[in-house]
């Protein structure tokens, strides 16, 4: 198989997961081990496939890597949210 | 209840509007605010947004009228047939000398009226496909922002955004809300449309889940949960929408069009969002059985390649061999030519041997031939001597025939120059030479006369006479 720089690879393997959401990305990869542990397949495609599931496990990665935790309170106005403010619940 | 004119004597009299208003004292000195229940009938609105009706029972009747600004306060939209429990005065309506219920607030009378009243909201929004499994979406499995519609304060929304922390921090924006009394449930509706209004990529982001919630509380507490409004805003919500109203025995109307049903508060907040730390370990779970598959898949192919590479003949011996056999083969070529020359040759010498040589031939048949010349030379010796023999006996006999012996009796023989027989006297002519041959010898003679020029030579007719 044709030899790639990684740095490439790694573009051309996420570029197209950026849409994807979590639940997508983790649904493939878990179907990419699955494949993989059956062993089915070329050994070009296999390696294709973990390199695949490598990017989908560091998009995953990076999804739960985004934990924070913002609160905010909408602001109404005339039955629209017109913008956030702090929401202080003890108030 | 009158306390004037003695029965019988002296009846007091009233101006109308005098007993009307001394009527009016009474009614409203006597009931003041009173709570009447019974079952709405002769509804109408009017443009003017008061709202007049009548409450009944079995066997009475009570007009009603609830003003405007009375209205939004209500407690309830009132319908006919709903039975309820109507907070209000009672007061006269001089001008047709009626008296009519101010109704300030309605309330459904007793459970059982507000059940069969959800009831029939239940099967009508039903009917309309409302609650229809198809209708479902499924919840993102991690969202990005949730959006809570609930009241801003209390234990509810903490107890939501403290379950979020522990299991996976999110972007959380609340919708404040009352969750009961009036105007409840039309600001829920607002609040559930509001959030499904927010533009994909405007300033404030959009909720890609909803949650409404409200804590436990009484069947009246929870109505504004069961509003028709509330239930469609819900149904028709693009944003997938968790409800977690009141305790896990309550249910509301809006848990049929919510995607999911939560028991309370929290289990919406662990419904909402997965578990972070679970999630993690999972992937890394996924990264372990990857990369233990794929070092498989390479091993196993190895083994393999490892065991064909075996079965390939080590391929410089292969060459060496073949290059020895070639040697070989090379080796007896060249000799072979020879040996095959030399056996040619020894069989051309053993045929060679035996082929006789030409000059022997040639001698062999020289031989023969001067054997056979000496044998005719033999034969044609004696033949030459037998004929030679016979010509001696012939010879006297010859002899005695011969003009010799002719010329020996004394003629001679006449010859011209050229030794010719002349045998005519007309060839002599004068001055020809003559031979005249005798038996001892020649003689020369001349033909007398002159030079031969005319006449004709006649020695023959001599000659012929000598003969």
């Amino acid at each position: 198989m044709a030899v790639r720089p990684e740095k490439q690879r790694q573009a051309e393997g996420m570029a197209d997961l950026q849409g994807m959401s979590f639940e997508e990305a983790l649904a493939e990869l878990e179907g990419i081990v699955g494949r993989l542990e059956a062993g089915k397949g070329s050994l070009e495609e296999a390696i294709r496939a973990y390199e695949r599931g490598d990017a989908l496990r560091r998009h995953c990665a990076a999804k739960l890597a985004e934990a924070q935790a913002k609160v905010s309170r909408i602001v109404e106005t005339g039955g629209t949210a017109s913008g956030t403010e702090p929401l202080d619940t003890d108030a | 209840m009158q306390e004037t004119a003695p029965p019988g004597h002296n009846l007091p009299e009233f101006a109308v509007s005098e007993l009307a208003a001394a009527i009016r004292r009474t009614l409203e000195g006597e009931f003041g605010r009173i709570r009447v229940r019974g079952e709405i009938t002769e509804l109408k609105r009017y443009p003017s947004g008061h709202v007049y009706l009548a409450l009944k029972d079995e066997n009475a009747k009570l007009a009603a009228v609830i003003w405007k600004s009375a209205v939004p306060r209500l407690g309830l939209a009132p319908e006919n047939g709903v039975e309820v429990i109507a907070t209000g005065r009672l007061t006269t309506y001089a001008d047709r000398s009626t008296y009519q219920l101010q109704i300030e607030r309605l309330e459904y009378a007793g459970e059982g009226a507000l059940l069969a009243r959800i009831e029939a909201l239940r099967k009508t929004l039903a009917a309309e496909g409302l609650f229809d499994s198809a209708r479902k979406r499924p919840l993102p499995r991690i969202p990005r922002v949730i959006g809570i519609v609930t009241s801003p304060r209390g234990a509810v929304i903490r107890d939501i955004l403290h379950r979020l922390a522990d299991r996976f921090p999110r972007e959380v924006l609340v919708w404040p809300v009352a969750v009961q009394g009036q105007g409840a449930a039309e600001q829920i509706a607002a609040a559930i449309r509001g959030f499904n209004a927010l533009p994909e990529d405007g300033t404030i982001p959009r909720p890609d889940l909803l949650i409404v919630a409200r804590g436990g509380g009484s069947l009246e507490d929870l109505m504004a949960f069961n509003d028709e409004a509330v239930v469609r805003a819900a149904a028709s919500s693009a944003i997938p929408l968790i409800s977690a109203v009141g305790h896990e025995t309550d249910t509301t109307l809006i848990d049929f069009a919510a995607d999911l049903r939560a028991p309370t508060p929290t289990a919406a907040a662990e419904l909402a969002v997965p578990v972070r730390v679970d999630l993690v370990r999972h992937l890394d779970q996924l990264r372990a059985r990857a990369s233990s598959a794929i070092a498989r898949i390479v091993n196993e192919r190895r083994l393999r390649l490892e065991r064909a590479a075996r079965a390939i003949p080590d391929l410089p011996t292969l060459i060496a061999a073949g290059q020895q056999r070639l040697d070989d083969r090379a080796a007896r070529l060249d000799t072979a030519i020879g040996t095959l020359l030399a056996a040619r040759r020894h069989a051309l010498d053993r045929i060679a041997a035996r082929l006789p040589h030409p000059r022997e031939t040639i001698a062999a048949r020289r031989a023969a031939l001067e054997l056979v010349s000496q044998r005719l030379q033999d034969r044609i010796g004696r033949v030459l001597a037998a004929a030679e023999a016979r010509l001696g006996a012939l010879a006297p006999r010859l002899d005695s025939v011969s003009y010799q012996s002719v010329l020996a009796r004394g003629f001679a023989l006449v010859t011209d120059q050229a030794g010719h027989a002349v045998t005519s006297a007309r060839a002599v002519t004068p001055g020809k030479r003559l031979g005249l041959r005798f038996a001892d010898g020649e003689a020369r003679a001349i033909g007398e006369g002159t030079a031969p020029r005319r006449g004709v030579p006649r020695p023959e007719p001599e000659q012929e006479r000598f003969l």
